[in-house]
């Protein structure tokens, strides 16, 4: 591994102080002067035409300052497809869509006016099923999809329930697959899931008297909430200020838009006044956005060396009410079907359907853990099918320098390598399992492979600037909810102007009007781009200082150094430390040369390619890609069929480790999060009335201190990317993508079950064990 | 109907007058600005509203206001200050155990509880006493060995203590 002074070593996490001790402040703690306290009024219907909408008697209650509807406010709002509204308007579409919302003095008035509202409702034929949904008699869920507003890279198919459609075609897959010595096909299933981040959403508005707006929000994407807020409401980003607080977890659920057009609302209705919406634990689960489910259905056609010649993906997306955000994971999914592997021949088809069920979005891994729940399976399925080890036939077909992806991009040796990342883990797993009394034991691997899903010019950009005392500060604003976006910044800026770190301080709680414009905290993509960003910031400011300190010391710039605060002469004329520099530099005399040191710098990545419109064939549809693998080893108890893991081993190739400390923290937060999908976490509706049965912490379980594995082990392959930051890419997001799949594995090679529907309850493996037994 | 009472909180009498209804969390967070303890779910489900009553870990949106007449409330904020952090703070901070830090302020007095009564726990005994805090950030991991060292330099400190 290479380290820096700063940057491969485990800096401690410059936000953490305010943390443990209570200072920190998310969006709940800020005390706003006379606050109004926000009700939505939440469709109980999954599917209905709204025939009226009366508010007569909600307004009538003390203390209620407004009411808004989508009558006020039928304004379209989405980040790629427009095909919500701030209100329903017309219909609803799903068991919790915002019909309307009050505004009141107390939380118990806006409480009781919401209850007042009455909305004639008539019911319609609700969709559950993408299966369904995509059959021509299907109801429709959106009636209007031709009229909606669209990027041009995303393809809703207007008199269908399909939000969009992504097609890989590569080689000849009909040829191919007819000279295959075995064809397997099969199908996964992906329930919707809930992020469940421990701070619920929540926004606050307020419009002044002038007409400007100031929004207050726990947010992903402060630039992106003020871009679309605008477009919504028809305001100018002049007049428009989004400001993030401290984020208590995101997981994708706070990308894009989400609350703000609400609260913006109710804030035109009340000049003057902040208008603040928290969502109940209840409503954060099917009224927030979720993670699409998933039908898969993947056909994989294998020549007799156990080279895969033929291989088709069939990705159904459950995109759920709407898909503003979800067509993009759609899209993702699609250039990346094939996951860590090198197909010749490809038949891809990635396909987002509409249903009645709570909006699907953006979470961690961005469709990625969904299709490697199904490749990765599928990969041990062939594996065994040809009777070859799983490890070795991942080995023969994965990705690496000189290989092809499905969009035909030529991977170079700067991509990264899951050879190694399989190997490690392999290696890890050497010795053979212990038995253990009562228990069926396996182990099992998966890979994984994400890259950024982003437009082409996603930017991110930095401010760095001096202080009179030779503080630097560094203004980012990608959100740090908790990746440890800050401390990374912190490392790159004290690397690059060899300053001590705690010379360093990074301003990050992002307000439009004062920060640097960063596009959104998603896709793993703040350490490489921000990073990027920084160190171009920083060769600024170098040159800044060099030019007065050169003028000072009588000495060329080439020869000059940064140390410790100082600028030094390396041939020996001497040094001036950076406090005389930072704000120009006065001579003797009383004449000053320079002045303040500042830079500003920016990230874009560089020479994307769209995809082609018919194929999906591009040589570089996007910026870099992170590899993985990850092992596990279970116990399962044959009586209960309860899993338990008792070893987790992660590799990736991060290109460069940043963080010691942090990269572990993200790889045991994204193990045990996926820990939680592959085993116990499913959000369940009630298919007759479209109501979530498990909005709640209780029935709906994520993992606790108790679930956490005996072993919990995580190494790095570092093949640095050419691009990165002194080489380092993404991880964020990755560490959650094979787990599930990883577990599955191991469950057949445990006890000779296979369960191809997440998540891999005791119920169903108590229930498979039982088959197996009655077949004998 | 406002009930008055009178409550130490960090270590400072409160008089307050609370309504019938109200939770202690709500009382700290919006009558006396302690914005430490958080509301995750208002339901005793998550953990991360946690402060001490007497010592104890309760879940703060599960008691009255009421019922802390008469008795003592530790929050995260009567802890530590910077330079003279409590070990658990420390250790929080040594291990990485904070990412969001949302479930931090409840996960530090559930742990404090814990090392009050026991302060040498065995792994298990931490896993179980963190058990109903949830943090969906950390994986636990490193919250665990937090707390163990935070337990070291506890039981470390008390010996240096005696006499
Ligand atoms: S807020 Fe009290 S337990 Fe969740
Ligand atoms: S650190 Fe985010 S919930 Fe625990």
């Amino acid at each position: 591994m290479s380290q820096g002074r700063w940057v491969g070593r485990d800096v401690l996490r410059v936000d953490g102080l305010e943390k443990v001790t209570g200072a920190a402040r998310y969006l709940a703690d800020v005390k706003l002067p006379r606050m109004l306290y926000a009700q939505v009024v939440r469709s109980p219907h999954p599917h209905a035409r709204v025939r009226e909408v009366d508010v007569s008697r909600a307004l009538s209650v003390a203390g209620v300052r407004a009411v808004a509807t989508g009558r006020d406010f039928p304004f379209h709002v989405g980040i790629y497809l427009k095909d919500q509204t701030v209100f329903a308007t017309d219909r609803v579409r799903f068991v919790g869509d915002p019909v309307a919302a009050v505004a009141a003095e107390s939380p118990e008035a806006a409480r009781e006016a919401a209850a007042l509202v009455r909305v004639e409702y008539e019911p319609l034929p609700a969709l559950f099923d993408v299966r369904q949904g995509i059959l021509p008699d299907a109801p429709l869920v959106h009636p209007d999809l031709g009229k909606y507003q669209v990027v041009p890279w995303i393809t809703p198919q207007a008199g269908t329930n399909i939000c969009n459609h992504l097609k890989v075609r590569k080689g000849d897959y009909h040829a191919a697959l007819k000279t295959a010595a075995h064809v397997v096909e099969n199908t996964f299933v992906v329930p919707q899931v809930q992020h469940v981040p421990m701070e619920v959403h929540g926004s606050a508005a307020r419009m002044d008297l002038s007409g400007k707006l100031e929004v207050l929000t726990s947010a992903q994407s402060p630039f992106t909430v003020r871009h679309l807020l605008c477009a919504c409401f028809g305001l100018s980003h002049g007049d428009v200020r989004v400001m993030v607080p401290q984020v208590g977890g995101g997981f994708g659920g706070k990308a894009g838009i989400n609350l703000e057009p609400i609260v913006t609302a109710l804030a035109m209705r009340v000049p003057g006044r902040w208008v603040r919406l928290v969502l109940t634990r209840a409503e954060e689960f099917y009224a927030a956005v979720v993670r699409q489910g998933l039908v898969a259905t993947l056909t994989t056609g294998v020549d007799r060396s156990g080279k895969v010649v033929a291989q088709r993906m069939h990705y159904l997306w459950d995109c759920g009410a709407y898909g503003g955000y979800g067509v993009n994971v759609v899209r993702a999914a699609g250039y990346t079907c094939g996951g860590a592997y090198e197909f010749p021949n490809v038949w891809g088809d990635s396909i987002g359907v509409y249903t009645n069920r709570p909006v699907g979005s953006a979470y961690r891994g961005f469709g990625m853990q969904e299709i490697h729940w199904a490749l990765e399976q599928q990969m041990d399925m062939v594996a065994h099918e040809i009777g070859e080890d799983p490890i070795a036939f991942r080995l023969k077909n994965c990705l690496g320098p000189g290989k092809r992806t499905v969009t035909g991009q030529l991977l170079d040796e700067h991509s990264g390598r899951v050879d190694q990342c399989i190997q490690r883990v392999a290696q890890a797993f050497s010795e053979p399992l212990a038995t253990r009394p009562g228990r069926l034991r396996g182990r099992g691997l998966a890979c994984a492979v994400k890259a950024p899903a982003m437009p082409n010019d996603a930017a991110s950009s930095v401010l760095l600037k001096f202080c009179e005392d030779g503080v630097l500060e560094v203004l980012v604003s990608g959100i740090d909810y908790g990746q440890g976006l800050r401390t990374v910044a912190a490392q790159f800026a004290a690397e690059a102007l060899n300053l001590p770190i705690e010379q360093v301080r990074v301003r990050n709680l992002p307000d439009t009007d004062l920060s640097p414009y960063d596009w959104q905290t998603v896709a793993s993509r703040q350490t490489w781009a921000t990073g990027n960003a920084i160190l171009r910031a920083a060769e600024k400011c170098k040159a800044q200082l060099f030019e007065t300190a050169s003028q000072v010391l009588g000495a060329p710039v080439e020869r000059l150094a940064l140390r410790d605060g100082q600028v030094v002469d390396t041939g020996g004329a001497g040094r001036v430390p950076i406090t005389r520099l930072v704000m120009g530099y006065q001579f003797p005399d009383g004449h000053v040369i320079g002045g303040p040191v500042a830079a500003a710098a920016h990230h874009v990545p560089e020479g994307l390619l769209f995809l082609d419109p018919q194929t999906s064939q591009s040589a570089k549809p996007v910026a870099k890609w992170t590899f993985g693998a990850q092992g596990v080893e279970i116990s399962v108890d044959p009586d209960t069929g309860h899993i338990q893991v008792d070893r987790v081993v992660a590799c990736y190739d991060v290109g460069q480790v940043v963080n010691q400390g942090l990269i572990l923290g993200q790889t045991y937060g994204g193990v045990v999060q996926g820990l939680g999908t592959g085993l116990m976490e499913e959000l369940k509706l009630d298919l007759l009335t479209g109501k979530a049965q498990n909005a709640n912490l209780v029935d709906y379980k994520i993992p606790t201190a108790l679930d956490v594995p005996a072993a919990l082990e995580a190494s790095f392959v570092e093949t640095p990317q050419k691009d990165g930051p002194m080489g380092a890419r993404g991880i964020g997001e990755h560490t959650m993508i094979p787990t599930p799949a990883a577990l599955a594995n191991a469950l057949y090679a445990a006890c000779g079950i296979r369960i191809q529907e997440m998540p891999l309850t005791a119920e169903k493996v108590r229930a498979a064990l039982r088959e197996k037994r009655a077949k004998g | 109907m406002a009930i008055p009472i009178r409550v130490k909180v960090n270590g400072q009498v409160e008089a307050l007058e609370v309504a019938p209804d109200e939770s202690l969390l709500s009382m700290l967070r919006e009558r006396l600005d302690l914005t430490g303890a958080k509301e995750g779910c208002n339901e005793g489900e998550c953990g991360a509203c946690v402060v001490l009553l007497d010592g104890k870990a309760v879940n703060a949106c599960l008691v009255l206001a009421a019922e802390a007449d008469g008795h003592e409330v530790t929050t995260i904020e009567g802890l530590g200050r910077p330079g003279a952090l409590h070990p658990l703070q420390k250790a929080f901070l040594a291990h990485q155990a904070v990412q969001c830090g949302f479930c931090t302020p409840g996960m530090i007095m559930t742990a404090l509880s814990l090392l009050l009564e026991n302060p040498a726990p065995t792994e298990e005994e931490v896993r179980t006493a963190i058990s109903g805090n949830l943090c969906r950030c950390t994986g636990y991991r490193q919250i665990l060995d937090a707390v163990q060292a935070a337990a070291q330099e506890m039981r470390a400190g008390a010996q240096g203590r005696r006499p």
